[in-house]
C-alpha cells in the first residue's frame, strides 16, 4: 500500500444522503477477479447514460471536477453492500479523501485498507467544505493527515479525528496482515486455550 | 464484576490480542466465503506465499452469480464473467482445502442459509463473511458481520480480524404481533424508526416478547437486516428455540460435546443492569404489515399509508425523497395499495427459508397469480427446495403460476440473469430497494413473503390481512 502523503487537490460536492455502494459501483461491474480497473465505472448509473455517453450534470463529469481527489459527501456515505469494489473504484478514479457527517462501518474500514482516508466531521464543518467545493477547481483543499487538518482554499483550517492505529498504518503504508502475523504467538496461545474451553468449535 | 451485555460476553471470549489503544485481534470461529468477494483475497494469499490459517473453519459456496433455472448445469447459462468467478471459487476451495458446496451439490445455496442449515453457525461464535448480510447469523447469538475483501484475506491468513469494539444498542419489541405481521415487518419497522444510519457504530441486541416468540427462521430475517439499519451485527440471545434448531445439524456438536456446548450457551445472555448506549423500543401490537415506497430501506410505511411528499422530510432527506419518488415513478399522496406491480420476487437470505415459503403457500393455495405477472420463487438452498417439494409447497406454487427455481441470491441483487428491466416494478422479499439493485432502472418494494404473495395475486401492493 502506498504511504498517505499530504496533498492539495480538488474537492467535489456530493450532498446526496445515503449514497450506497450499489450507486458507487453497480453489481454488473463486480464480476472482475482483479482489484483494479473499477474507476471507469465509478458511480456508473449516475455518471453515464445507457449508451455510454456522459450525464452532463453529474458532478464528476463537469470539467472543473473531472480530476477531483476529494469528495465532500452527504450523510451515511457508503451504506449497503460490503463490496470493497466501492473503495477500489473510488481509489482507481483518483479519490483519496472522503468527508461526510457519517460513513457506514464496513465501507469506512474498507477505505483504510486501500490507502484512503474517510473523515467524519460535524454538519457545520461539512457545510463549510461543501460550500468551498462548490466553487469548483479554484477551490483546492489541502489534507494533512500527520497534523489531522484540512485547509480550505480560503486558508481556514479544520481539524479532524482519526484512529491512531489507522493513521499510523496509512502514513507508513503498512500491510495489516504483516502486522498481525507479528502477533502469531498470541493467536496460537488463544487457539490452544479456546480449544480447551470450547472444543466443539 | 460489572454486568455485561451478550455482545460484551462474546467479544471478551474472542480477543486474541489487545493493544494499548484498544485495537484488538478478534479470533474468528467461522469464515464463510462466496465467489464475488473472495477471488482477490485468495490471489493476495498466493502472491504473498501465504496459506489459509484454518481451512477447517472456512466454508465456501457460490451463490451470487449462479443461475436459478433448472438447466443451470449447462455452463452456457452463465455469462463468461460469472463463470470465471464461480470457477475461481472452485479452484480456490480445492487448492486451499476449505469446506465447499459446489453448484452441483444439493446443499448449495445462499451462504447465509447454508451456514445455519449445516450447523456451522452456533451460539457464541464469531462469524464473518465478505457480505454485509452476515448479520443473519446473529439470530443464534453469534457475533456475525460483513467484511471487505482485504479483511477476507486477513481472516484467511490469520483467522483474526483487527477490530475495535462497537457500542451496545438494544432494540426491544414488546408484546405480541398481530396476525399477518411477520419478522420482516419487525425488521423494516425498526429501520423505519432508526433510519439506515441509526445503527452505525453499534451492535444491536434484539429482545422482547415478540422476538422470543419468533422461530429461528424469523430471527434470522430480523438480524439479516441489522445492516440496513447501519449496524454491522444484530444479536438475539440463544434459548430453547435455538438449541432445538441446532441440535442434530451435520456440523453441530454431538453427545457429550453438545452438552458441554449447551452449558456455555446458557450463559450467553445480557446481565441485568448491563449498560446499553442506545435503546429503541417498539410495541409489537403497533407494527403493521409494511412496504417500502422509496430507494432506501428506511423508506418504510404501513401498507395502509400513502406515498409521502418530499416536504414531509427535513435536511438532506428532502432531496433524497424527491429523487426516490421520481425514480420510483410515484405521486405524493398516492395510496400504497394503488401501486401496480408486474414482478414478484420471493427468496434471498432475508426470506428464502422454509417458513417463508410456507407463508407464501398459505396465501396462494388454490389461487392464480394475476395474468401477465412474472412471479418467481427462489429457495435459499437446495435443501430448502427439497423440503418444500416434500411438503407439497412446490406444487401449490406451480399451480398458482409461480416459477419454481433453483437456489441462489438471484434477483435480490441481480448478478445472475434474474433481473428487472427498465421501469419494471417488483414486490420483493429481499433486503435492498436501492436504485438499480434488481436491474437497471428497476423499481423495488420490500415486503414480507405473505405480502409478496398477495401482490402476485392482485397485481398491486396488497394488505395480506385482507386475503387470509
Amino acid at each position: 500500500m502506498d504511504k498517505f502523503e499530504t496533498f492539495t487537490g480538488i474537492a467535489a460536492p456530493m450532498p446526496l444522503v445515503n449514497i450506497d455502494t450499489d450507486m458507487i459501483i453497480p453489481k454488473v461491474f463486480l464480476k472482475s477477479i482483479a482489484r483494479t480497473g473499477f474507476g471507469k465505472n465509478l458511480f456508473d448509473e449516475m455518471r453515464f447514460n445507457r449508451d455510454g455517453t456522459e450525464i452532463e450534470d453529474f458532478v464528476l463529469n463537469k470539467p472543473q471536477y473531472r480530476s477531483s481527489q476529494i469528495l465532500i459527501a452527504g450523510d451515511n456515505f457508503g451504506c449497503g453492500s460490503s463490496r470493497e469494489h466501492a473503495p477500489w473504484a473510488l481509489e482507481d478514479f483518483g479519490i483519496k479523501v472522503i468527508v461526510s457527517t457519517s460513513f457506514a462501518d464496513i465501507f469506512f474500514s474498507n477505505c483504510f485498507k486501500n490507502g484512503m482516508l474517510p473523515i467524519v466531521l460535524p454538519q457545520e464543518q461539512v457545510d463549510i467544505l461543501m460550500k468551498d467545493a462548490e466553487r469548483g477547481e479554484n477551490a483546492r483543499m489541502t489534507v494533512d493527515l500527520e497534523a489531522q487538518e484540512i485547509t480550505t482554499s480560503d486558508g481556514d483550517v479544520i481539524s479532524f479525528d482519526v484512529d491512531a492505529f489507522k493513521k499510523h498504518c496509512l502514513l507508513n503504508g503498512l500491510d495489516d496482515i504483516g502486522l498481525t502475523l507479528e502477533k502469531a504467538d498470541s493467536i496460537k496461545t488463544f487457539e490452544e486455550q479456546a480449544s480447551q474451553a470450547r472444543p466443539w468449535v | 464484576m460489572s454486568p455485561k451485555t451478550l455482545y460484551d460476553k462474546i467479544w471478551d471470549a474472542h480477543v486474541a490480542h489487545e493493544a494499548d489503544d484498544g485495537t484488538c485481534l478478534l479470533y474468528i470461529d467461522r469464515h464463510l466465503v462466496h465467489e464475488v468477494t473472495s477471488a482477490q483475497a485468495f490471489e493476495g494469499l498466493r502472491l504473498a506465499g501465504r496459506t489459509v490459517h484454518a481451512p477447517d473453519k472456512t466454508i465456501a459456496v457460490p451463490d451470487h452469480n449462479v443461475p436459478t433455472t433448472l438447466d443451470r448445469a449447462d455452463p452456457a447459462t452463465m455469462t463468461p464473467e460469472s463463470r470465471i468467478q464461480v470457477e475461481a471459487l472452485d479452484t480456490n476451495a480445492k487448492e486451499f482445502g476449505v469446506h465447499y458446496y459446489p453448484v452441483s451439490d444439493v446443499r448449495q445455496g445462499i451462504v447465509h442459509i447454508v451456514g445455519p442449515e449445516q450447523g456451522w453457525t452456533l451460539p457464541g461464535m464469531t462469524v464473518v463473511c465478505g457480505d454485509s448480510h452476515t448479520a443473519t447469523h446473529g439470530a443464534f447469538g453469534a457475533l456475525a458481520h460483513g467484511i471487505g475483501t482485504s479483511e477476507v484475506e486477513h481472516v484467511l491468513a490469520t483467522q483474526t480480524l483487527i477490530q475495535k469494539k462497537s457500542k451496545n444498542m438494544k432494540v426491544e419489541i414488546t408484546g405480541k404481533l398481530k396476525p399477518g405481521v411477520t419478522a420482516k415487518d419487525i425488521t423494516l419497522a425498526v429501520i423505519g424508526e432508526t433510519g439506515t444510519g441509526g445503527g452505525t457504530g453499534y451492535v444491536i441486541e434484539y429482545c422482547g416478547e415478540a422476538i422470543r416468540d419468533l422461530s429461528m427462521e424469523g430471527r434470522m430475517t430480523v438480524c439479516n437486516m441489522a445492516i440496513e439499519g447501519g449496524a454491522r451485527a444484530g444479536l438475539i440471545a440463544p434459548d430453547e428455540t435455538t438449541y432445538a434448531y441446532v441440535n442434530g445439524r451435520p456440523h453441530a456438536p454431538k453427545g457429550a460435546q453438545f452438552e458441554a456446548a449447551l452449558a456455555w450457551w446458557k450463559t450467553l445472555f445480557t446481565d441485568e443492569d448491563a449498560h446499553f448506549d442506545k435503546v429503541v423500543t417498539l410495541k409489537g401490537e403497533d407494527i403493521q404489515p409494511v412496504v417500502t415506497w422509496g430507494t432506501s430501506p428506511e423508506d418504510v410505511l404501513p401498507i395502509t399509508g400513502v406515498v409521502p411528499h418530499p416536504d414531509d422530510f427535513e435536511g438532506g432527506k428532502v432531496d433524497a425523497a424527491k429523487r426516490s419518488i421520481e425514480y420510483m415513478g410515484l405521486v405524493p399522496g398516492q395510496k400504497l395499495t394503488d401501486i401496480e406491480i408486474d414482478t414478484v420476487f420471493i427468496g434471498s437470505c432475508t426470506n428464502g427459508r422454509i417458513e417463508d415459503l410456507r407463508a407464501v403457500a398459505e396465501v396462494v393455495k388454490g389461487k392464480k397469480i394475476k395474468d401477465g405477472m412474472r412471479a418467481m420463487i427462489v429457495p435459499g438452498s437446495g435443501l430448502v427446495r427439497a423440503q418444500a417439494e416434500e411438503e407439497g409447497l412446490a406444487e401449490i406454487f406451480e399451480a398458482a403460476g409461480f416459477e419454481w427455481r433453483m437456489a441462489g441470491c438471484s434477483m435480490c441483487l441481480a448478478m445472475n440473469p434474474d433481473q428487472l428491466s427498465e421501469g419494471e416494478r417488483c414486490a420483493a422479499t429481499s433486503n435492498r430497494n436501492f436504485e438499480g439493485r434488481q436491474g437497471y432502472k428497476g423499481r423495488t418494494h420490500l415486503v414480507s413473503p405473505g405480502m409478496a404473495a398477495a401482490a402476485a395475486l392482485t397485481g398491486k401492493l396488497t394488505d395480506v390481512r385482507e386475503l387470509v
